[in-house]
């Protein structure tokens, strides 16, 4: 241990605003990489569910299966 | 050998390998990054000259590795769009220049800061520092390069050849503290040994550098499976997916 007390290390030997500012950013941006691939994910999932059931819909309202026109524009591509 | 690369090319395929694959890379980020932090902040020894502002070494040189190794990985990844036009390269490069971006950011400011009190300056137009600057500015191209296409198709190939193109400037990063030395050290952290550092300081900075690239996998991984999702919509297999997964 480098350090005796915690108010030392926090102090970090007069260096605390540039140790803790580097490892912050640090921290902020590598839990909010984290939190974004998660959010997106469940995003993309749930655009990809409505779509289907969209379809799916559609489909039933034109009453057959055989190939109906489905609007494949990706107009759902991008979030 | 070409099997595996047919298989490489497939996104169903490597949706299903990657899912498979992610869970050890995230396991191994967190324990690695926990660790590698733990023992940089509070266990490894204060350096005698710098105090203990050194301590930002452990995220300003995993940041700026893997900075440098995105940027790589992006231009190699443009190469192999161009010429074969797999399409899982193109949505590998798209989500990974963000994180790049990032963590060339993450590489500047944690130098800037650090600056402060060890130079007595936050910035300087030292070639290193200079051609961290021009990185960042090339992952903002790549990304803007994106968005600024009608067709996904010019947009890639825009994207990818700024990629190939602004690699050049990866070996000049490497060797600017060789030729030009001005302000910032050489390299500190070397895999052919003679550690210019000793070993209580050296271990963490390894582990740390070994968390950080875990971590861009394990992130790669996942969000190049929401890419997958997003580009591959109208596929079978993908709303067969949407169906099950919730």
């Amino acid at each position: 241990m480098a350090f005796a007390t915690l108010p030392e290390f926090l102090a970090m030997g007069g260096h605390a605003p540039y140790v803790w500012s580097a490892w912050g950013l640090t921290a902020v941006l590598l839990l909010g990489a984290v939190l974004h691939a998660r959010f997106e994910r469940r995003q993309v999932l749930r655009q990809l569910r409505r779509r289907v059931r969209r379809e799916a819909h559609q489909a039933g309202r034109s009453g057959r299966a055989q190939p109906i026109q489905t609007s494949r524009g990706g107009s759902t591509n991008e979030a | 050998m070409w099997a595996f690369i047919n298989k490489l090319r497939s996104p169903k395929w490597f949706y299903a390998i990657s899912a498979r694959l992610q869970p050890w890379f995230w396991a191994a980020a967190l324990i690695l990054i926990v660790t590698g932090s733990v023992w940089g902040l509070a266990f490894a020894p204060a350096d005698y000259q710098q105090g203990n502002s050194f301590r930002i070494i452990y995220v300003h040189v995993p940041a700026a590795f893997l900075a440098q190794s995105i940027f790589v990985s992006l231009a190699v990844t443009g190469l192999v769009y161009m010429v074969w036009k797999i399409k899982i390269a193109d949505m590998a490069a798209t989500v990974m220049a963000p994180l790049g971006a990032a963590m060339t950011f993450v590489a500047l400011f944690s130098g800037a800061v650090w600056g402060v009190p060890t130079w007595g300056t936050w910035w300087m137009w030292d070639a290193r520092l200079t051609s961290m600057l021009i990185l960042l500015f090339l992952y903002l191209g790549v990304i803007a390069l994106r968005g600024a296409f009608a067709s996904r198709d010019s947009a890639s190939r825009a994207a990818s050849v700024l990629a190939m193109v602004g690699v050049i400037n990866i070996p000049i990063i490497k060797y600017s503290v060789d030729w030009w030395y001005t302000l910032h050290q050489p390299a500190t952290f070397t895999v052919t040994g003679r550690a210019a550092m000793p070993m209580e300081m050296w271990l963490p900075l390894l582990i740390m550098v070994l968390g950080f690239y875990s971590f861009f996998i394990a992130l790669t991984l996942m969000r190049t499976r929401s890419e997958i999702l997003r580009r591959e919509a109208s596929k079978r297999w993908v709303r067969e997916l949407a169906e099950e997964t919730t």
